[in-house]
């Protein structure tokens, strides 16, 4: 297929309005070719909205949405060069594995040869490791197994663009870090545009080269997994990618100096107008030390609850005048090769970089 | 002394089912016993049931060929002519309408069925009469249109009166379609027309055969539209078996005419199943 652009997917000001109810506002965003984009942000935040204009399931209420150059509006579903991965999979019941991936060549006019189509079901069902599995009915496969069946039904018709709506929701805990992998691998095998739908950080984070946080129908912040976890635009993005300590503060007139609330004062790694912040600082950017470290931030605290994670735990440890702090420690970088127990006396430290000063009023 | 968990259960069990059992056990399993008993005696002298073991009356079935003719060629064709209306009719409610109006429509399609049908096949009669439709063609020159009595006007009756029977489970079937199924196959590049033969149909097949049995079943002992609306011209099995219990009081071949209608409505269903369950692929196929 010759390329009109060089971005598989733009959103053009695009609005979605259900009524008196504004889905998305103002959506600019534009995927590049060959990209793994995450859509992620809590349910309502109108990722699925877009995800499903891309589609064609909706149309963008203002704006334009594209694909591969072309303006989309008004371009039906079945006229669009994407395919979708649906939440729950949407398998036909009343086929087969193999004719449920069978389906979409079956459409495309002019026709495809039978053998070919054969050819190219089996090639799928291979790249999705169910070769075995062709004339097994849907409801004898495992969910994991309906998922790769969801899979080689939308990637056989070589679309440009492969959406996922929540595709790992539906699976446990370990078949969805397996999937996590084999999505990416699927996705570089293929090198086609990946937009996925999720709720969870962490499947963002991981399996996309581009992560578009979303609140309330608006962008937040788009920008590569490392940036929106390091270097959030507000506390919305924060919060939701990873978890952070909130605390409160002031910020000195010379726009560098942080005044807690317990009165010590701190250097903030970025400058900002004086008045009432928020700090927020990542559990495992603050060390946890039984002894005062020698030089530097230091607070003394309690810890009052410890969960054990296998290879890190999680503390909370409360801390007079400043509330409580959750802290993640890696067991290997922990000075005491012994876990600290709940009630025991504790110092935290932190590298005054690590933290992030956001305006009070953005909570 | 309380009673043994075992016990208890059982009694509540058989408090549970047994009203249902004695009722249905004289009131049908009796009766169809007697029918079949009747079914192979003579008619006696005088008229009613003579005990005797024959075929004979089985072997007259062909005296009355063209009620067998009427009710298995017009039940099939009625239930056929009420499908056509019905799944377009439901598709609407189903897939179409707004749930609003979805409410309203459904019970436009319901609330007749609360009348008695006696009263709207009667309605019917006057329409299709001398002085109904037929007049009205009159003043435009048309003469000597008959509808009544004749197997359209029977056919007329049968769609209008069994028509809620074919569209609510239809409805019920194409309700419960995954609309993400629809998306899905339009995702897949399929235009609506294939969608609704290759994804919609299939799937709503369950509520077809369910509405196509039903209909059929009802239609083939069916006695009052036939009646009214054919004028014993038309006259379905149910017509005969009046005819043969209550006027010539041949009990015996009256039997034999019942047992063999029981025969093909189980041959019917049995077949319809078979059917749905091939199509629709799944054992999960709830005749009525």
């Amino acid at each position: 297929m010759a390329s009109a652009s060089t971005n598989d997917i733009e959103f053009r000001s695009v609005t979605k309005n259900y009524g008196v109810v504004t889905a998305v506002t103002d959506i600019n965003l534009t995927v590049p070719k060959g990209a793994f984009l995450a859509l992620l942000g809590p349910s309502g935040c109108g990722k699925t909205t877009c995800l499903r204009m891309i589609g064609g399931f909706e149309q963008p209420s203002e704006g334009a949405v594209l694909i591969d150059g072309r303006e989309m509006n008004g371009v039906p579903a079945y006229r669009r060069p994407v395919n979708m991965v649906f939440q729950h999979y949407a398998l036909f019941p009343h086929f087969n594995v193999e004719q449920n991936v069978a389906y979409g060549l079956k459409q495309m006019r002019p026709k495809i040869a039978a053998k070919e189509i054969d050819r190219r079901v089996a090639e799928a069902l291979e790249m999705v490791r169910l070769g075995g599995f062709a004339k097994r009915r849907i409801h004898e496969m495992s969910g994991g197994q309906q998922q790769r069946v969801a899979l080689a039904r939308a990637i056989v018709n070589r679309p440009s663009v492969l959406l996922l709506d929540e595709p790992l929701a539906a699976l446990d805990k370990k078949l969805r870090s397996a999937m996590q992998i084999e999505l990416q691998t699927l996705q570089r095998d293929l090198g086609i545009t990946f937009v996925l739908v999720t709720h969870d950080q962490e499947e963002a984070l991981s399996m996309a080269d581009v992560v578009c946080v979303m609140s309330a129908g608006r962008i937040r912040q788009l920008g590569s997994p490392q940036e929106v976890y390091d270097r959030p635009v507000d506390l919305f993005v924060a919060d939701f990618v990873g978890k952070t300590n909130r605390i409160a503060a002031a910020m000195e007139a010379d726009g560098t100096t942080l005044r807690l609330a317990d009165g010590s004062a701190i250097a903030s790694g970025k400058r900002l107008a004086s008045g009432d912040v928020i700090a927020a600082l990542r559990p495992e950017a603050i060390h946890l030390t039984r002894k005062a470290a020698p030089s530097g931030t230091s607070f003394k605290g309690t810890v009052t609850h410890r969960i054990f994670l296998g290879s890190s735990a999680e503390y909370a440890v409360s801390v007079p005048g400043l509330g409580d702090f959750l802290i993640t420690a890696d067991r290997r970088s922990m000075n005491e090769s012994d876990l600290v127990e709940p009630g025991e006396e504790v110092f935290l430290g932190f590298d005054p970089a690590a933290i992030h000063v956001f305006p009070a009023s953005n909570a | 002394m309380p009673l043994p968990h075992a016990t208890k259960r059982r009694l509540i069990t058989a408090a549970l089912v047994g009203p249902a059992s004695v009722w249905l056990f004289v009131f049908l399993v009796l009766p169809f016993i007697a029918i079949i008993v009747f079914a192979f005696g003579e008619r006696a002298p005088e008229g009613g049931y003579q005990a005797a073991f024959t075929f004979e009356q089985f072997a007259n079935l062909g005296a009355r060929s063209a009620a067998f003719v009427n009710t298995l060629i017009l039940a099939p064709i009625g239930a056929a002519a009420c499908l056509i209306v019905a799944y377009p009719v439901a598709y609407y409610l189903a897939v179409k309408a707004s749930p609003q109006r979805r409410l309203l429509l459904v019970s436009l399609v319901v609330v007749p069925f609360w009348t008695s049908l006696l009263v709207r096949t009667y309605a019917w009669m006057y329409l299709l009469g001398a002085r109904g439709i037929p007049h009205l063609f009159e003043f435009v020159g048309i003469e000597n249109v008959r509808l009544i009595n004749t197997p359209g006007a029977v056919l007329l009756g049968i769609v209008y009166g069994y028509l809620p029977l074919m569209i609510m489970p239809i409805y019920v079937s194409l309700e419960k379609l995954d609309r993400r199924l629809l998306e899905a196959s339009a995702d897949l590049g399929a235009k609506p027309i294939s969608t609704f033969f290759g994804i919609t149909l299939p799937l709503s097949l369950p509520g077809v055969m369910t509405g196509v049995a039903l209909v059929t079943i009802l239609l083939l002992g069916e006695y009052l539209i036939p009646q009214l609306l054919g004028g014993g011209k038309v006259f379905f099995i149910g017509n005969a078996l009046v005819d043969l219990f209550l006027q010539s009081r041949n009990w015996p071949f009256g039997s034999a005419i019942a047992v063999t209608l029981v025969v093909v409505v189980v041959i019917v269903l049995l077949v319809a199943m078979r059917i749905a369950w091939r199509v629709a692929g799944t054992r999960q196929v709830d005749l009525i």
